[in-house]
């Protein structure tokens, strides 16, 4: 159909794309009765630095209306869908790592198949249809580094800080009793007997 | 101390309303999971050895996979799961790098870089009709620097650029009844020959330039007798046809354009006549015919004579031909005998050459062979060796070279229909299970290690060590029953016929077994399996029988084909017994008897309106009898819109003699107007479910009691116009109204309409309430609704007096005959994805909180609280309700990244999602089915109820040491001041 220099192929694809998007645009083919178009558009994912899921294309797949069609990306991210008749649809993106909100796509057949697109999750109508995803997906739970907090909010830790309270905290808090106040309780405490930790262990007597 | 408990209490409630979510560290993966890959019944194998490198096969599937496989182990390089109405026509390579599929009727043609599976191009070609499909990929084909690739589909001949997938030109074949039968192209020629039939009665050949695709010439001929539609092209200007009467094999010469017919009757070239059949290998100047279970070779001579030149008696399945040294071709051919199969590579000229004879056991559950594909390498010797790829009946995959498997794949379990778990054997005594484990040192150093790694002091060496200790953790692959449960067999029946055991530890599959039909009757050869149900499950009675399962199988697609029941001990994969029952099977209606030896009495109703009893017993016939008057079924008509509901009525003994028939009345009906709903989803609780209270608290120490009734259905249906695909229509011409119907009085108890929305409606029923998930079109995006249901006839019974004095009905049996009042609650909220299928956790006694199980479009499983999709969540909760653990109203349900039950993996082509309890109150078992099967254990709430995988023995060992050792020098010190204090 169009003269394609092969000896850029960048080129080539370029002008192969423009086509597309020109006949997507303006000049969208009818057969039988009923009008169907196509609906051209991009998936962009931004480069990422996460370890574990590279953004690879060939494991992309673009899904309109839950499933009735599924498409994949071209090695420069473009999908297209054909034979879409006149209507509003749903594309969504399926890609391991990344969410994407689903796109309202209206398709008019009054304007020869004129897309018109909305983030539904967003409510952010697209001029063109370039889809991004909303954010990044983290499927695992970070590890968090080795620190002393975490020992310490673990239940031993408590166990263990409560005793070094009780031990240390403690006779500081009886030294700031009044003295004569404490003869007093030593007292009682001597009449009904100290319970050492001696007497705990009966057979050391 | 009311302070200290009321600040404990504070604490647990805290503790109890953060939000959990089901997450996982990435060195935790398959700990608990494991992930299987498959790619679906082979199509199509097209080899890819000629260069160095890897060696791979390209393969379609009847799954609609195109996968690249390593032709050394069997693994998958690449795959691409195509859309569900996206069946994959024809697999080709074309350019030595580029993988073209022709998809969905010839319309869809894609092409794939070979190496890594990215897709370069899709083109979609113009069609008007319905017609069958042909890609072919010229070798030798070249047009101004350009490889067209022909492409027949929907009426239009297409030829197709390789590079970019640029339409070259277009050829409108639309005529009345014009059918392609091949698309031929001679070598070292520019003209493309098309041979179709127009009315399955004239012969048409065109000549196509392949440059312009302008037609050059066209012939046609009438046949008088008519074809059939089988076609065996034999050489670059003959085919062979059957007529329509099968009985005369007329070969359709077209040499220069002129068309010659020459009819042979097949009586005369073989004894025994009958209804031939033209097997679809394509072979040069040869065909095989099937006459009688036979298979007939015959050649084709220089001026279209037929001549016989071998016959097999055995059924046998064979390859393409495949050109191998000299200008001589080879295929290969395998037949059965015994428990071997017998692989042979002749040449096609001379068949008395036999290049390879091997002969391999094969397991008799795999089947009968389906498919053959070959493919030749050049030995050391200069001589041809042959590797074959074979698809067997149970659909697996195997690759046979130099008489041995080299590998195999389980591809059966690709298209699981149905799933049960069952329980594995108790330990017994004479097994000892002590040498799995460790010795007491190695327990310590493997605990020490754990300690180092949740420390994060490991080294790198210790950190892989650590990893390898956990995955192989000591019992978790042990063939017995274990304490909590974790262990248990997943039985998967497949499409196939073939039922499947896997290990809930890692996937592996402990026994497989192929349905049997129990007559070998003509008719039926192999049943389908369509379901699995429990049918005895000894644990109290009958303790020395193993516990087995019942599958229902059927002879044929069609509903009114009979079926075949059959029974598998569970144990050791061996089928107790099968039997040809005679009669259709519609529906399968476990009841909730056992007779004394714990079989489950089970309804089979057929399309005559009958019921069946089985098992055929008289022990089972007088439990039934006693329970005759309390047995109600129920039928769904979704094509006419009507809900029926039956009661036993008597024996059918008046028309046949046998006393385990019975006929019904219909008591109950339910009609939809056709005009303006339209039934889409149908829904009914699990049978099995375990409720653990029927009382609900509220916050303001209110109490509600749940409406827990087993013979709740719910219903959805939509306007006629809704029940298209989204899009097709506006959002006042659709309406999608649930029901809640009980099937015993066919009373609607709640009726719930949504304006403007559609299906499709993907519902989990649990307990006393249901989620749906369907299309709201005025927003353009999926909604959830919750409907929860209570009771209000036992609302009075609050007063702690009326309780004490026994004036509550809390002991009145529940009837479905009592009108029920009944107060629901529904709330609805955004989804922001499109669903597979939903599920619901179950755990043993229900006590713990419940996840759904959400399988998204993305084909990964999102576990969701079902606290967020709770009625009584609100805007703005009171302190009283937070603490309750109510969730603030959200307009949309959250998608947490880490409560993705799959983490990073994908369940491709999803298609069911079972939860079942295990002994651990706090655990489920998880597996997801689709074209790849994923295990996993959820723990909905934590695991409060033991200690995690990641537990460190080793510092409460050295917690407990440290303690000790505290405690004697502190006795120590303890005593010397004593002793000191003696001496002043």
């Amino acid at each position: 159909m169009t003269p394609i220099i092969r000896s850029n192929s960048v080129l080539a694809f370029f002008v192969f794309q423009i086509c597309l998007i020109f006949f997507a645009s303006t000049l969208p083919y009818s057969s039988g009765s009923e009008d169907s178009y196509s609906i051209t558009g991009r998936v962009k994912i931004p480069p990422s630095n996460v370890i574990g899921h590279t953004a690879k294309f060939s494991n992309v797949k673009v899904i309109l209306n839950g499933g009735k069609k599924i498409t994949f990306l071209r090695p420069d991210g473009y999908f297209t869908f054909h034979k879409v008749p006149a209507g509003t649809h749903l594309i969504e993106v399926s890609a391991m790592g990344y969410f994407f909100s689903p796109v309202r796509v209206d398709v008019s057949a009054r304007h020869r198949g004129k897309v018109q697109a909305t983030l539904t999750e967003t409510r952010r109508s697209l001029t063109e249809l370039v889809l991004e995803p909303l954010r990044e997906e983290q499927y695992y739970e970070i590890r968090e580094p080795f620190n002393i907090m975490s020992i310490v909010k673990s239940p031993m830790g408590l166990m263990v800080g409560f005793m070094v309270v009780v031990v240390f905290l403690m006779p500081k808090l009886m030294e700031n009793i009044d003295p004569e106040e404490m003869k007093q309780a030593q007292e009682e405490m001597r009449r009904q007997g100290v319970p050492s930790l001696t007497s705990l262990f009966p057979a050391s007597r | 101390m009311a302070m200290a408990i009321r600040v404990f209490l504070l604490l647990l409630i805290f503790l109890s309303s953060a939000i959990v979510s089901f997450s996982l560290y990435e060195d935790q993966v398959g700990l608990m999971d494991w992930h299987q890959r498959y790619i679906g019944k082979v199509k199509h194998a097209v080899f890819h050895t000629q260069k160095t490198g890897r060696k791979r096969v390209i393969v379609s599937t009847e799954e609609n996979v195109v996968a690249s496989l390593d032709l050394r182990l069997g693994e998958i390089f690449w795959r691409h799961v195509l859309g569900t109405k996206d069946a994959i026509d024809g697999v080709d390579i074309a350019l030595g790098k580029y993988v073209i599929t022709l998809s969905s009727e010839g319309t869809t043609l894609r092409a794939w870089n070979l190496p890594d599976g990215q897709m370069v191009w899709e083109t979609s070609l113009h069609s008007a009709q319905h017609s069958k499909s042909l890609l072919s990929v010229p070798t030798n084909l070249k047009v101004d620097k350009d490889y067209p690739i022909i492409v027949f589909g929907g009426g239009y001949l297409h030829a197709v650029s390789a590079i970019d997938g640029e339409v070259l030109w277009k050829k409108d074949f639309t005529e009345e009844g014009f059918e392609i039968q091949r698309v031929l192209q001679p070598p070292g020629s520019s003209i493309i020959y098309v041979l179709g039939f127009l009315n399955s009665s004239e012969a048409v050949v065109y000549q196509i330039d392949s440059k312009s695709g302008e037609v050059v010439a066209q012939k046609s001929m009438v046949f008088p007798g008519g074809f059939s539609g089988e076609i065996s092209s034999v050489s670059n200007d003959k085919v062979v046809v059957l007529d329509s009467t099968r009985s005369i094999l007329v070969t359709i010469g077209f040499l220069d354009g002129d068309i010659s017919f020459q009819k042979t009757q097949i009586s005369d070239i073989v004894e025994d006549s009958g209804k031939a059949e033209i097997l679809s290998p394509l072979l040069s100047n040869m065909l095989a015919v099937k006459v009688n279970k036979r298979t007939i070779f015959v050649r084709v001579g220089g001026e279209g004579k037929l001549e016989v030149v071998d016959s097999l008696s055995d059924e046998i399945a064979m390859s393409d031909s495949l050109p191998v040294a000299d200008d001589q071709e080879a295929f290969a051919s395998v037949h059965h005998e015994g428990s071997k199969i017998h692989l042979m590579v002749k040449l096609v000229n001379d068949l008395d050459t036999v290049l390879l004879r091997e002969s391999i056991q094969m397991d008799q559950h795999r089947g009968r062979v389906h498919k053959v594909f070959i493919n030749n390498y050049i030995r050391t010797d200069r001589t041809n060796g042959f590797r074959a790829l074979i698809v067997m009946e149970d659909h697996s995959l195997l690759l046979l070279q130099q008489g041995a498997i080299v590998w195999s794949r389980e591809e059966g379990l690709a298209s699981v229909t149905d799933v049960t778990t069952v329980e594995l054997p108790v330990a017994k005594d004479g097994v000892s299970v002590a040498k799995v484990e460790h010795t007491l040192l190695e327990w310590l150093k493997g605990h020490m290690l754990k300690l180092k790694g949740s420390l994060l002091l490991a080294s790198p060496e210790e950190v892989v060590a650590i990893q390898e200790l956990r995955l192989k953790s000591s019992g978790k692959n042990k063939l017995t029953r274990d304490h909590n449960g974790f262990r248990k067999l997943i039985l998967a029946l497949t499409r196939a016929g073939k039922l499947f055991a896997l290990h809930t530890g890692d996937g592996r599959i402990v026994w497989s077994m192929l349905l049997n039909s129990p007559s070998k009757s003509e008719a039926c050869e192999r049943p389908n399996g369509i379901n699995l149900y429990q049918w005895q499950v000894p644990h109290h009675h009958a303790m020395d029988k193993n516990p087995s399962v019942l599958v229902v199988g059927r002879c044929g697609s069609d509903s009114s084909a009979p079926g075949v029941l059959s029974f598998v001990d569970v144990y050791t994969g061996k089928e107790l017994s099968s039997s040809d029952i005679g009669h259709s099977v519609v529906q399968v209606m476990p009841l909730p008897f056992t007779d004394s030896t714990e079989q489950r009495l089970h309804l089979i109703a057929d399309t005559d309106g009958h019921v069946h009893l089985y098992p055929k017993t008289s022990e089972a016939l007088s439990i039934f009898q006693r329970e005759f008057q309390n047995v109600y079924w129920y039928t769904v008509g979704a094509d006419d819109g009507i809900i029926r509901g039956h009661a036993m009525k008597s024996s059918c003994s008046g028309e046949t003699a046998d006393e385990y028939c019975f006929s019904t009345r219909e008591l109950w009906t339910v009609v939809f107007p056709s005009e303006s709903e339209k039934i889409i989803s149908t829904l009914t609780r699990k049978p099995n479910e375990v409720v653990h209270t029927q009382a609900k608290v509220n916050t303001d120490q209110d109490l509600l009691y749940k409406y827990v009734s087993k013979n709740l259905l719910f219903v959805a249906t939509v306007s006629p116009k809704g029940a298209g695909e989204i899009g097709s229509v506006t959002p006042e011409e659709s309406s999608l109204v649930v029901y809640l119907i009980d099937t015993i009085t066919g009373r609607i108890l709640h009726r719930l309409s949504h304006q403007g929305c559609q299906g499709p409606v993907h519902a989990v029923f649990s307990e006393n309430w249901v989620v749906y998930h369907y299309f709201n079109l005025r927003a353009h995006k999926y909604e959830v609704t919750v409907v929860e249901i209570y009771d209000q006839s036992r609302a009075e019974n609050k007063n702690v007096w009326k309780l004490i004095l026994g004036k509550h009905n809390l002991t009145a049996p529940i009837t479905s005959y009592s009108r029920p009042e009944v107060l629901t609650k529904s709330q609805s909220y955004f989804f922001a994805q499109s669903v597979k299928t939903i599920a619901v956790t179950s755990t043993t006694k229900g006590i713990t909180s419940k996840q759904l199980l959400i399988g998204t479009i993305g084909d990964q499983i999102l576990a969701l609280d079902k606290r967020f999709v709770d009625p009584r969540r609100t805007l703005n909760p009171s302190q009283a309700e937070k603490e309750e653990g109510i969730i603030p109203l959200t307009d949309s349900l959250p998608i947490i990244p880490q409560s993705y039950v799959t983490h990073s993996l994908k369940v491709e082509g999803l298609r069911g999602i079972v939860a079942a309890p295990t002994k651990l109150e706090s655990t489920t078992h998880v597996f997801a089915y689709g074209v790849d099967l994923f295990y996993t254990r959820l723990a909905p709430s934590k695991t409060y109820d033991s200690l995690t995988d990641d537990f460190s023995y080793a510092l409460l060992l050295i917690t407990i040491v440290a303690l000790v050792a505290a405690i004697y020098i502190t006795w120590v010190l303890s005593e010397k001041k004593e002793l000191s204090e003696k001496w002043r």
